[in-house]
């Protein structure tokens, strides 16, 4: 008896680890060519870790390629989208989950509609539409598509948090004297912050890691993001690996970052207490 | 303090009438309880009355003045929710001053109504912990403070104790009694709980189906129940009830079971001989009797410490009865029992009892 609960968890054990080594391999693969110098490159054959390691592919990027504004531009367009897209989605979700309007249903009916279709054909009516405003090669054209983009999807995501709230928390503001609205932003948003930390996480990485819309919509280096910048590392007879890699694993870092700040609020039941359960 | 008025209050959710016109009148500073079953209308009634629900036709009025179209917030009442309904990102403290920061109230009148309050509930230790590290008579104290700290015109309590254990709901149910004696403050209490009805009410609204059954004091309903609903609602175990005609011969009255056995009963004015009745009685009621007029067959025992409820059979029909008499743990396969003549309720075809 007991040595099959101990085989059990040790095979739970080893099947965690396999996924863990399949997932996080090609992150592994990343870094390891970032810190191999050109001339060990090929030479070495395949090896786990090269016998020289080195960080002078991270001192170009940084000092004499145009990475340090690809990056720029993509944390505006990342972190502008996430913010319009959640701040929209919020008050589209708790709408959704609160209210009863008419043309609800055909509301939520176009919501999903406009997930259904591939996004390559929406580039050249989107690229018609954008270029007499002139929002082609400029940021804001790119967060104003994306912010499009994400919040259907965003607005569900949200809708189930609030969904999750009881009724009677803001009921019972309103009787103790909120507006709606005051119940909405100081009584069910603090308890909606896992739920907004998601999704700010989820559209963050959305827009951070988007090439289509950014490669069609900019051209020219000054308003690239990253995905799109990393292009600029194959040219027509040689791909620079080492450079390529070692912006690659830059580009990670803000992404860890957010997620590292909003972990807690993932994790978190927030709601615990507030009515029997 | 206020009194509140309602006059003919309807409601129908979609085509669905959940309310079919309502009237009452509680008076200043009076207790009534809404009792009823389950989808009796009882919650939607009083969300009506604390603006969480349109109304569909009717007025209410809070201190003479027309409620209906006033948003919750400017009704001046205070509501306890079956599920407290506490905010879990606000400790013990800020929930009971939630409603006082939101009128702006100084800092000085927030610490003396809070401090009042918890006080009165025995919070005072618990003002700094969150909901979730409460148990749950903690946090129904906490959902009580909260109502209590502002002095609203009316209290409106929506099961308040149905979360509960049992010891703990009839401990409550005594505070609130109590609370209730302090403060004289207008409440209304809904619950599908015919005891804690009884136990707590001025006056008892019994309801069915969308429709008040009766109004009344809780031993007027027990008493004298104005119907069989509100005759088999009121009272733990229920009334027992045989069908059957009312017959009138002479100056004396019978109800003829459907087996042709009669029963004696009182003769009563404005009903028909031979018209379909049913006759009632409390199972609290019914002697044992040696040479009783009746021979129960018995069923099964239930001993509750308290006394004993007994099924038996008479005639036919199933009926309870229940005893403090120690014997009737082990009695024989029958007994014989005696239905008092004064303890007996009618009621007509319709469902209404006759006097």
């Amino acid at each position: 008896m007991r040595t099959s609960k101990l085989l059990l968890t040790v095979a739970h054990r080893l099947a965690i680890l396999a996924y863990i080594v399949v997932a996080l391999f090609p992150l592994f693969w990343l870094l390891k060519v970032s810190v191999t110098p050109n001339d060990l490159l090929y030479s070495e054959g395949v090896r786990m870790w090269p016998s020289r390691a080195t960080f002078e592919h991270y001192t170009f990027v940084i000092a004499h390629s145009a990475f340090p504004t690809f990056f720029k531009n993509s944390l505006i367009v990342a972190g502008s989208t996430a913010v319009a897209v959640t701040i929209l989605a919020s008050l589209a979700g708790y709408a959704m989950s609160r209210f009863n309007f008419r043309a609800k249903y055909w509301i939520v009916a176009l919501l999903l509609i406009t997930q259904m279709f591939p996004l390559v054909m929406l580039v050249a009516p989107i690229f018609k539409m954008l270029s007499p405003l002139g929002l082609t090669n400029s940021l804001t054209g790119l967060v104003i598509v994306y912010t499009a983009f994400n919040v259907p999807f965003a607005t569900f995501l949200m809708q189930s948090f609030f969904d999750g709230i009881p009724k009677d928390l803001e009921e019972a503001a309103m009787i103790d004297g909120a507006t709606q609205f005051v119940a909405f932003r100081q009584i069910i948003l603090p308890l909606t912050l896992p739920g907004i930390a998601a999704t700010l996480g989820f559209v963050f990485t959305a827009a951070w890691s988007e090439l289509l819309f950014a490669l069609m919509l900019i051209s020219g280096n000054d308003a690239a993001t990253f995905p799109v910048g990393l292009l600029t590392f194959v040219s027509k007879f040689s791909v620079d690996f080492g450079q390529m890699m070692a912006a690659g694993i830059l580009a990670l870092i803000p992404a860890c970052l957010f997620f590292l700040l909003i972990q807690r609020y993932l994790v978190q039941g927030l709601t615990a207490g507030a009515v029997k359960g | 303090m206020a009194s509140i008025d309602i006059q003919s209050i309807r409601k129908s959710f979609g085509a669905f009438p959940v309310l079919h016109g309502v009237d009452l009148t509680i008076r200043d500073g009076e207790f009534i309880v809404l009792v009823g079953p389950s989808g009796c209308g009882k919650s939607t009634l009083l969300r009506m009355i604390a603006g969480l629900e349109d109304v569909t036709s009717g007025d209410i009025r809070i201190d003479g003045k027309r409620v209906n179209d006033l948003a919750p917030k400017d009704r001046d009442i205070a509501m306890v929710f079956q599920s407290y309904a506490l905010y879990p990102h606000m400790s013990v403290a800020d929930n009971m001053s939630y409603s006082l920061r939101l009128r702006r109230s100084t800092k000085e009148k927030i610490a003396s109504a809070v401090g009042g309050a918890a006080a009165k509930l025995g919070l005072e230790p618990l003002l700094e912990r969150r909901p979730k590290a409460l148990s749950g008579g903690q946090r129904q104290r906490v959902a009580m403070g909260r109502a209590i700290v502002r002095q609203p015109k009316a209290f409106l309590f929506d099961e308040p104790l149905s979360n509960l254990d049992a010891r703990l709901r009839e401990q409550m149910r005594a505070e609130i009694k109590k609370l209730h004696g302090d403060l004289r403050a207008t409440s209304i209490y809904v619950t599908h709980d015919q005891i804690e009805a009884m136990t707590l009410a001025d006056r008892i609204v019994a309801m069915h189906g969308g429709i008040v059954q009766q109004v009344g004091s809780p031993l007027e309903l027990y008493d004298r129940p104005a119907n069989l609903f509100v005759a088999g609602f009121i009272g733990s175990p229920g009334m027992n009830f045989f069908e059957g005609r009312y017959l009138v011969s002479g100056d004396h009255a019978d109800l003829r079971l459907p087996n042709g056995t009669t029963m004696p009963v009182r003769k009563r004015d404005g009903v028909e001989s031979g018209s379909a009745a049913t006759l009632g009685i409390r199972p609290e009621h019914v002697i044992l009797a040696d040479n009783g007029a009746l021979e129960a067959k018995v069923d099964l025992i239930e001993p509750t410490g308290f006394g004993i409820i007994m099924h038996v059979t008479i005639h036919g029909i199933p009926m309870k009865i229940f005893s403090q008499d120690r014997r009737m743990l082990k009695p024989g396969p029958t007994i014989r029992v005696d239905l008092p003549q004064d303890k007996l309720h009618l009621f007509e075809s319709d469902g209404k009892r006759v006097d």
